[in-house]
């Protein structure tokens, strides 16, 4: 390999938990979960057998797209030329009630992906599941993987029963800022309550096209409730948001700001340049217009080559063919994307694994 | 950036003013007090409206959940010298709004009471029909440059039928309004005979931001402060667009017209281009939508344009426009509150007299048939 | 620069305003904390006349629900869109370098200095024993 891409979005599949994850039970877990078939977590926002779940050429024969590794190595690696990737698991375990099983269900997955992926291709890393429905065990969570270097962010669902900048959260982030550990804000929801502001979508097209939307509240959620003031250098990553309606959103933000300002007067200069500062965008989606003139304006809108990480999504079909860079993107974006803004962002993908 | 401006006030208004004639498609007027509605309303109402009240699905009687920038959400200029909140004289909306600015007509949206979400259903038939009058009696018929809307709650449809029916025989409404915050994503096909009322009226379907539908303005819960509250309604704005495409709303209405008010329309674009991007991935489940999702919004969709987008460069302004298209937009100033558009300064980007014409005057006279 | 009389000291209490009409130009004077602050009466954003702005302190904060109240009434902001504004220098809160609105030298005399001129005194009778706020512009 001879280039560096990092790929800062992959998904690896959990079977089930009965079976992926039951090795990595305690006896109690273990026995709730076979005597009372507690299984299916995939979480509604990704029905494994829907086409963007899994493109076709990426679905095993048996399997949820995703299960099998070597496919995976296949895809992301060869395939699609990265030396590198942070897998994301989006097994629902963040979404359960129960803070306990969630805690187990979450140290299970964690302790799952270390054994059987990343011991097993040095080219992998994964970002920290955790059951941010009780942070003290979130926090046990995050301590307990600090010292693996293999795990280099946190990982939480960017919907959820309260939004990712009000106080119950921070001893969570002050844990990860502590520990170089940047917050991955995932696509998908633990659906407590309606997934968009105007109530629940019919389809899961327009449940996936509100996504977008979540993002920005909680990139407002974040920034208005200070987070950034309390952890300076905490960074946090929207993965398979979308990018393009950034600009709007930042303008929007930058506004309002100005005439509000005196109810956060902790937010002491431009929503959009503290975005520039500490929010990254992985690039699949990137939702591009139809035109290279286009994509150009929405970049130099943006502001900031620095936001920008290379991101395939596998095994979610996000594009056709071997190319997961967006069209149009110029050649030093590209080049920026692919390495230095991710090591930059992950600090800890530069530790020995 | 704008810098320093010191020349004399008059030099000013001179040159920025413009000659042309202005539609003012989102203005305000407000009840002087409740009792205004009284003579619209039966005695039984009349007490219920002084006693219960309101029943909306937000914590407080007496105010919006979330505290605005200033007071009754408005300029603090726009407080009638003759007493009574922003809005509620039409002498001084003369004066200072309509006049000045020599707005040629000016589309009323209520927002007293919040008709759209009133929880006790008969309380709300009573109270949007008395809205629907008084808009008549106390604005339109003393002022025939503002035009009044049909007000409807979507959440009782047989209610809100009713109420299209007895306002289109009057003949002197230009469209018919729903709130975005709704029980449901209005694309839901619970609404549709609403829509099916407002494509055989020949009347354009008016959606205003705001709403108490039941649901937090995010998918994650409620946010602690204003500034991000009121950025949601572009949210939500943007998840009514969504659903009304890919429920099939246009598909299935297409002479209807669609206009979304107060949402700005900075976010079209990319909402645009996100429906059209995963529109393949999704088709298996749309079966409906026979054409892309981008055709659709533009073919049926109006946007006004305030609060519109202030980017650092006029030419990213310019850019946003040309994505949206020049057709869709409408211009509206939201008087009296905060946030309002003052036409001669709103736009800091360069149009072309066709395009001025258009975004001021021309879309909305041929849209609303004025 | 020429000075003129814009008000009688006694015609501005604490906490208010008033707005003189100077050269062609709308000024607003500001009476608070002592001190008499005269700006051009329309913001740069979209023109709102400044008198009608809200005076509130100046706030800032080193972290969440910490509030720091210094200047108090000398901020104003704009009645439109809440924009930001020091009485004493014109500038914006949020961009103080490039968005500001013009301020003017004030001064206050009394009548029998100001008996010995020069000013314009526009339709201001002096009397000897009141005194005045002077605007230059």
């Amino acid at each position: 390999m001879a280039a560096t891409r990092i790929d800062c979005d992959i998904h690896p599949a959990v079977g089930g938990t009965r079976t992926t994850l039951l090795p990595y039970l305690d006896d109690h877990w273990k026995e709730q979960v076979v005597s009372r078939a507690i299984d299916g977590l995939d979480l509604t926002s990704y029905p494994p057998d829907m086409p963007l779940s899994g493109r076709a050429d990426w679905r095993p024969a048996k399997g949820k797209p995703g299960s099998d590794l070597e496919m995976v190595q296949r895809g992301a690696f060869d395939q699609l030329g990265s030396s590198h990737a942070i897998c994301n698991v989006l097994y629902g375990a963040q979404a359960v009630y129960d803070p306990y099983m969630a805690a187990a269900f979450c140290k299970a997955i964690n302790d799952w992906i270390a054994a059987e992926w990343l011991s097993r291709d040095k080219r992998l890393r994964a970002s920290i599941v955790v059951p941010l429905q009780a942070p003290d065990l979130a926090i046990e969570e995050i301590e307990r993987r600090a010292d693996d270097n293999r795990f280099v962010s946190v990982l939480v669902l960017a919907q959820g029963e309260t939004l990712l900048g009000r106080r119950h959260f921070w001893p969570v982030w002050q844990a990860a800022e502590k520990h170089r550990l940047p917050i991955a804000i995932h696509a998908g929801s633990e659906y407590r309550a309606a997934p968009s502001s105007v109530g629940w979508p019919s389809y899961r097209y327009e449940y996936y096209l509100a996504e977008a939307q979540a993002f920005q509240a909680q990139v407002l959620s974040l920034i208005y409730e200070g987070v950034f003031v309390k952890f300076p250098t905490l960074k946090v990553v929207l993965m398979e948001s979308g990018v393009s309606w950034l600009p709007a959103f930042m303008w929007r933000a930058n506004k309002t700001w100005r005439g509000v300002r005196v109810e956060v007067p902790w937010v002491d200069r431009e929503p959009a340049s503290i975005m520039r500062d500490h929010i990254r965008l992985t690039t699949q989606p990137f939702d591009s217009p139809p035109d290279a003139k286009g994509v150009a304006e929405i970049i130099d809108m943006i502001g900031s080559d620095k936001m920008f990480l290379f991101s395939s999504d596998y095994p979610h079909w996000q594009f056709d063919g071997d190319d997961a860079i967006p069209p149009h993107l110029p050649e030093s974006l590209v080049a920026r994307m692919c390495e230095d803004n991710p090591l930059e962002t992950f600090p800890r993908l530069k530790l020995a694994a | 950036m704008s810098d320093v401006i010191d020349r004399p006030a008059l030099e000013q208004e001179a040159s920025a003013k413009s000659r042309l004639r202005i539609i003012d498609c989102d203005i305000h007027p407000s009840l002087h007090s409740r009792a205004d509605l009284y003579p619209f309303l039966s005695k039984r109402w009349q007490e219920h409206l002084k006693t219960y009240g309101d029943h909306l699905r937000t914590p407080y009687i007496g105010t919006t959940p979330y505290p605005r920038s200033s007071p009754l959400i408005a300029r603090r200029d726009a407080w009638p010298p003759t007493g009574g909140p922003p809005g509620s004289d039409l002498g001084f909306m003369r004066q200072q709004h309509l006049d000045p600015l020599d707005i040629e007509f000016g589309l009323l949206q209520v927002l007293d009471l919040f008709i759209f979400s009133q929880q006790n259903l008969d309380f709300g038939a009573a109270i949007q029909r008395a809205v629907n009058e008084w808009q008549l009696a106390n604005w339109t018929s003393r002022e025939p440059r503002l035009k009044a809307s049909i007000l409807v709650g979507q959440d009782d449809t047989q209610a809100a039928i009713a109420e299209i029916e007895r306002c289109a025989k009057i003949g002197q409404y230009v469209q018919i309004n729903v709130s975005p915050r709704a029980n449901e994503p209005l694309g839901r096909h619970r609404y549709w005979p609403i829509y099916a009322r407002c494509e055989e009226l020949g009347l354009p379907l008016g959606i205003h931001v705001g709403g108490y539908g039941g649901h937090a303005p995010t998918g994650s819960g409620w946010p602690s402060y204003y500034a991000e509250e009121h950025q949601s309604n572009a949210h939500s704005m943007a998840a009514t667009l969504t659903s009304f495409v890919i429920e099939g709303v246009p598909e299935r209405f297409p002479k209807l017209k669609i206009v979304f008010i107060e949402g700005g329309f900075g976010w079209i674009s990319s909402t645009m281009w996100r429906m059209d991007q995963h529109f393949e991935r999704f088709r298996s489940e749309v079966p409906h939508l026979k054409r892309r999702p981008s055709e659709y919004v533009r073919e049926h969709f109006w946007f006004t344009t305030q609060p519109i987008d202030e980017p650092d460069e006029a030419r990213h302004l310019r850019a946003l426009i040309e994505w949206v298209g020049v057709d869709r937009l409408l211009f509206s100033s939201d008087y009296p509150h905060w946030d309002f558009d003052d036409p001669r300064f709103a736009f800091k980007t360069p149009l072309t007299e066709a395009e001025r014409a258009k975004i001021f005057n021309g879309n909305a006279r041929a849209l609303y048939k004025l | 620069m020429t000075r003129h009389i814009v008000a009688r000291t006694t015609e501005i209490p604490p906490g208010g305003n008033k707005v003189v009409g100077v050269d062609g130009r709308d000024i607003v004077v500001f009476h608070v904390n002592g001190e008499y602050f005269a700006l051009l009466n329309r913001c740069p954003h979209a023109g709102a006349p400044l008198d009608k702005a809200a005076c509130v302190a100046r706030l800032t904060s080193p972290e969440p629900g910490i509030y720091q109240r210094s200047q108090v009434g000398e901020l104003l902001r704009c009645a439109w869109h809440g924009w930001e504004f020091d009485m004493r220098t014109g500038q914006s809160w949020f961009d103080p370098k490039r968005v500001k609105v013009r301020t003017y030298p004030v001064v206050i005399e009394d009548g029998e200095t100001l008996a010995k001129g020069p000013y314009v005194a526009e339709t201001f009778p002096v009397h000897i024993e009141d005194s005045y706020v002077i605007v230059e512009i």
